[in-house]
This record gives structure tokens, sequence and C-alpha cells, in this order.
């Protein structure tokens, strides 16, 4: 399980580093949605990985940590609140400056 | 318990969420709940000084929870005089705000609110997850803040500016779960005994959490490789946004000397020794960034903001060289530069809309209105900006290169500090002779907003009260650094009962 989650985690990372760096915003904002899904991965799995256990101490033998789960949950809550900032943002600025590269000016079209 | 500690967070956050209910209320009535609340927040602000100024620590156990299983708000010298400083500079800007600008966009009361609630948390709290939360807060208000009033240039400053911090955001939640999973606590005090105790095989990665966290705080204090959102946003954002702007980057600065002073100071060999070696020669090149930025610069709030860097450049370089006079002298730096700054970015906007074209660019030349006023104020405000006497940037400074002296390095920050006051002040008597000399008197004289005049002359008057009141100001921050510089009292608060084990570990 922890190797197929450390892949998950890493293949995650790397999509959205490499999206992030794109030049449209549109690429751009899943690239960070991706980093977010995994950073949450990866908080999650700070409380170490319990299959199997409940969160509550002395339920069962083993348990869970429920503290990361409570983290992840505030940052779920904080990333979908900015992922939807910033998508509401990048169209404003799609809409103003229109077009929807990064820099505000497609270095293709703009210098005639 | 008192309840007075959770104030701070609590009376912006209800009247945030109260104007945001009721934004049907008249604009007048909306104003002045804003500025109530933000007076009642320099209110606290005294009461904090003074309630930490014994160099007791004051806690407030959320839920009555205890530490390290609750949240901990903590009040010492440092966060009363960060709460102390974000109120006073908080009311001069809503003062400002409140003569027009905040009409321009909707929700600017609730989200200047948001903005402290969100500023003072971060200072009070004991806790780096809650340090995250508050963090999102204040930076939710601020990308909001950053585009109130619309227009492209904000978009696009914007743009960068939201995205860069979330990327931030992402690092920060990497550097907490790093911490976590390696020592079960995320309590500052807790964390740093744990830190301090942690097996040799944890090191490395413990070593690597802290530089994770110290780019994310890099980024929010703007140090040399990660600053350059900054001049962009700060001269795209509305002038009283951008003059509070001015303690965001602090914000930093304080998250930086917390974490690295407590977390990561504890122990045989301190995990903290490596982020000061980076830091020292990143903030002298920021410093010196800072300095060439200014001299080139398009227009006056640029200027400012690059003002801004170099005040950062000064304090991380004056704060690596860790000793609690350098402390001391930074932490009078920081209050002096954050005022200065805030006044200039209002100041460039009192002299912007006096001109007849081109608002603050130096390529254009355009007679400025009220010259003999205005002409006198910018002098005022650039000596204290330089830091010339009689103002408190002239004190703050003699401190620094008098504290830093005994250093074997100190000598880089002189040559560095000094050249970079030499270029700023090259480039604001340029721009005091090419506006107020080389055009002629202005054709039509244009109404000159006589409120929005007094509060920058109050900001600038209070920056040469500095001085007047140093002795006592000095002995409150030397008082502060020798309070950071003693992390096992901190730990001896927080967890009482862990006292023994804080002194068997003390450095």
């Amino acid at each position: 399980m922890e190797l197929l989650y450390a892949m998950t985690l890493g293949v995650l990372t790397t999509c959205g580093v490499y999206l992030l760096l794109r030049a449209r915003t549109f690429t751009v904002i899943l690239g960070l949605t991706l980093l977010s899904h995994a950073v949450n991965l990866y908080l999650f799995a700070s409380g170490r990985l319990v299959a199997g256990a409940p969160a509550i101490v002395g339920l069962a033998e083993r348990s869970a940590d429920p503290l990361p789960q409570a983290l992840v949950l505030t940052a779920i809550v904080i990333g979908f609140a900015m992922t939807a900032f910033v998508v509401v943002l990048a169209l404003k600025a799609a809409v103003e400056l229109r077009n929807d590269h990064v820099d505000g000016e497609n270095p293709d079209e703009d210098r005639l | 318990m008192n309840h007075a500690l959770i104030l701070p967070i609590l009376l912006p956050l209800i009247t945030g969420a109260s104007l945001l209910l009721l934004y049907r209320l008249p604009f007048g009535v909306q104003r002045l709940a804003g500025i109530a609340s933000t007076l009642g927040l320099v209110l606290l602000g005294t009461w904090a000084l003074g309630a930490a100024g014994g160099g007791e620590y004051r806690l407030y156990h959320a839920g009555d929870w205890p530490a390290p299983f609750g949240i901990v708000l903590i009040l010492d010298r440092l966060s009363a005089l960060m709460l102390a400083l974000t109120a006073v500079l908080g009311f001069c800007c809503l003062l400002y705000a409140s003569r027009g600008i905040d009409r321009r966009g909707a929700h600017f009361h609730a989200l200047f609110q948001f903005q402290l609630a969100g500023l003072n948390g971060a200072f009070l709290t004991g806790d780096l997850f809650n340090l995250f939360v508050f963090f999102e807060i204040l930076l939710i208000a601020s990308y909001a803040l950053l585009l109130h009033g619309g227009g492209r240039a904000r978009s696009r400053a914007g743009l960068h500016y939201v995205i860069i911090n979330l990327v931030g955001s992402a690092l920060f939640l990497i550097a907490l779960g790093t911490l976590y999973g390696l020592t079960g606590t995320l309590n500052m005090a807790d964390l740093a005994l744990e830190v301090a105790a942690a097996p040799a095989g944890d090191t490395p990665l413990l070593a690597a959490a802290s530089m994770v966290l110290l780019v994310v705080f890099g980024i929010k204090a703007a140090i040399l490789p990660l600053l350059f959102w900054l001049p962009r946003a700060y001269s795209a954002a509305s002038a009283p946004v951008a003059a509070l702007f001015a303690i965001m980057t602090k914000v930093g600065i304080y998250a930086i000397l917390r974490v690295f002073l407590l977390v990561f100071g504890l122990g045989e060999a301190p995990v903290n020794a490596a982020a000061w070696q980076w830091l020292w020669p990143l903030a002298l090149a920021t410093l010196a960034l800072g300095g060439v930025g200014v001299l080139g610069s398009d227009s006056l709030r640029t200027l400012t903001a690059y003002l801004v860097i170099l005040s950062v450049g000064t304090l991380l370089a004056t704060i690596s060289l860790v000793t609690p006079a350098t402390l001391g002298a930074a932490l009078f730096y920081l209050i002096h530069s954050t005022g200065m700054a805030a006044a200039f970015f209002l100041l460039a906007d009192l002299m912007g809309q006096q001109r007849d074209e081109g608002y603050d660019r130096f390529s254009v030349v355009a007679p400025v209105g009220h010259r003999g006023v205005l002409g006198s104020l910018f002098f005022l405000a650039a000596i204290a900006a330089v830091g010339l006497p009689p103002f408190g940037g002239f004190v703050s400074k003699a401190w620094i290169l008098q504290a830093s002296a005994g250093e074997p390095r100190g000598l880089w920050l002189w040559g560095v500090l000094l050249a970079a006051a030499l270029l700023t002040l090259i480039a604001v008597s340029r721009t005091g002779s090419s506006w107020f000399w080389r055009p002629g008197p202005a054709a039509e004289s244009r109404p000159l907003d006589r409120g929005c005049l007094a509060i920058v002359c109050a900001m600038v008057a209070l920056n040469g009260v500095l001085p007047a009141l140093g002795e006592p100001i000095m002995a409150y921050l030397t008082l502060t650094a020798e309070q950071l510089m003693t992390p096992q009292a901190y730990i001896a608060a927080m967890l009482p009962e862990t006292l023994a084990l804080a002194e068997e570990v003390s450095p």
C-alpha cells in the first residue's frame, strides 16, 4: 500500500508542477489543483497509513491518528475556496486582458 | 482565563462578518463600524503592550483544552508589538480609505476587517497549523483587497500574487506534514522539544522541513529569489491597500523569527543554523537589489515597493546575525520602515492626484498643485525614509550599525546598508526636484483633501516622535529581543509540566 501511495503522490506532484509551469491560466489552475490533491494526500499520510482502524482510541486494538484527518479536512476546505477564487480571478483577467496568458499578454500575438 | 486575548481576532472577524450580512446598511454606517472596530484594535494593542511588558507570557486555551492538545493563543512582547503596530497602521489606512477610495469597489470594509483578523491571529497563535490557517485568512482577504477598484493592471498583478501564494500554501502544508509525521505535534513549544530530542536519523528530514518553511516565509517576506511578485502587486494596489500591505511582508519576518528562534532553535546542534547561513547572503542581496530597484523605478509607487524590499533585506540581514542587540535594532527598524513605507504609498496617491497628467509616473513632467504644502511634506517624508536625523530611521539605522559593528560579518552589512541608503537618497532627491522644481506652477488648482493630508502628516510626525521616545522604546525592544533569545521561557509558559525537560535540552 505504501508503495502505491507514494507513487500516486509522486505522479500527482509531477503533473501538478509541470502544469503549473505552463503559460496559460487554465493549465496553471489545473496544476494548482493537482498539487493541492498531492499535498492533501501527503498530509493524510503523515499520521501513518492504517487500514480498517477507527480514528477513536479504545474502540479497537489499533487506531488511526485522527489529527491528520482533521488537518486534511481544513486544508481541503481552504484549498477549495482558493481554487474557486483563482478560477473567477482568471476568468476576470481573461475578459479584461483579452487573453488567458499568465503574463496578461500573448508573446506570439500582441507584440506586432 | 482572560478572554481579552482572543478579542484582537474576534472583534474584526465579527465586525467583518456583520458587514457582509448587513451590506444593505447605508455606506456611512459601514464606514463607521469599520473605523470603530479598528479603533478598538488600537486600544487592544495598547493593552497588549502593557500586558506583555512585564515579561510574563499570557495564554488563551481555546475551548479550555490544555496545551499541546488544544489550540493556544500566546501573547509575548513581540506579539504585542506586532498587534499594536498593525492596529495603528490599519487605523491610518482605513481613515485614508474612508475619504472616498472605499467606495470604488464592493465590501471594502468587510475585507479590511478580515485582513486585520488574519494578521492578528497570525501574531497571536502558538500552533503551526493555526498559523497556516490565519495566513490563509489574511491572504484571501488580501487577494480581494488587491483587486479593489478593478482595472487591467490589478487583474494582472493579482493573478501572479494569488498563484505564487497558493504555491506557497502548498509548500507550507508539505512542511507541516513532514514535521507532524516526524514529531507527532504541531504546537510550537512541544515541537521545539521534540525537534531538539529527535534521533539523529531524523535530522535531514527536519532540516528539509525547516528549509521548506523558510521558502514559504520567504515568499511572504519577499527575500531575493522570491520577491518578483511584489513590485507589480504593490504598485497596482490602491493606495490605502498598498499601505496596509506594508505590514504583510513583516508577517513573513515575524514567522521567521518565531519559528526559527523557537521551534528549530533548541538542542545540541540546532536545526536553524542552516537557515541563518542561507538568510545572511540572500538578505544582503535583497538589500542591494532594493537599492538598485529604488533608483531604477519608473513611478513613485514602484519606488515605494522597492523601499519595502530594501527594508526586508535590512531586517533579515540584521536578524540573521542573531544576537540580542541586533534583534532589538531590527525590531526598531521594523516599526520605522513599516510606517514610512505606508506613508509613502499614501503620499504617492496624494501627489499623483494633484498632477495634471501621468499620476505618479516619473517619465511625465507635469506641474503639481499645492506645491508648497506637498513639497514640504515630501521633503520631510523623504528625509525620514532615507534615515537622516531627526527621524526614526536615523536612530534605527544607527542602532543597527552599532549592534552589527561587533560582529566580524557586520562590515558587509555596513557597506551594503549605507550604499543602499545613498541610492535611496539619490532616487528621492531626483523625484523631489523633478516633480516640484522642474515644471511651472499648476494651471488650474485642484481641491486638496485636507483629511488625507492630515493623515499622511500624522504618520510622518509619528515617525518623528519615535526618536523622541527612543529610550523607553529601545528598552522595551531590548527586553523583547532577550525574550526571543530564551525560547525555554516560552516553552515553560506553554507546557508548565515539561519545565524540567526544557532546562535539560537548553542550548
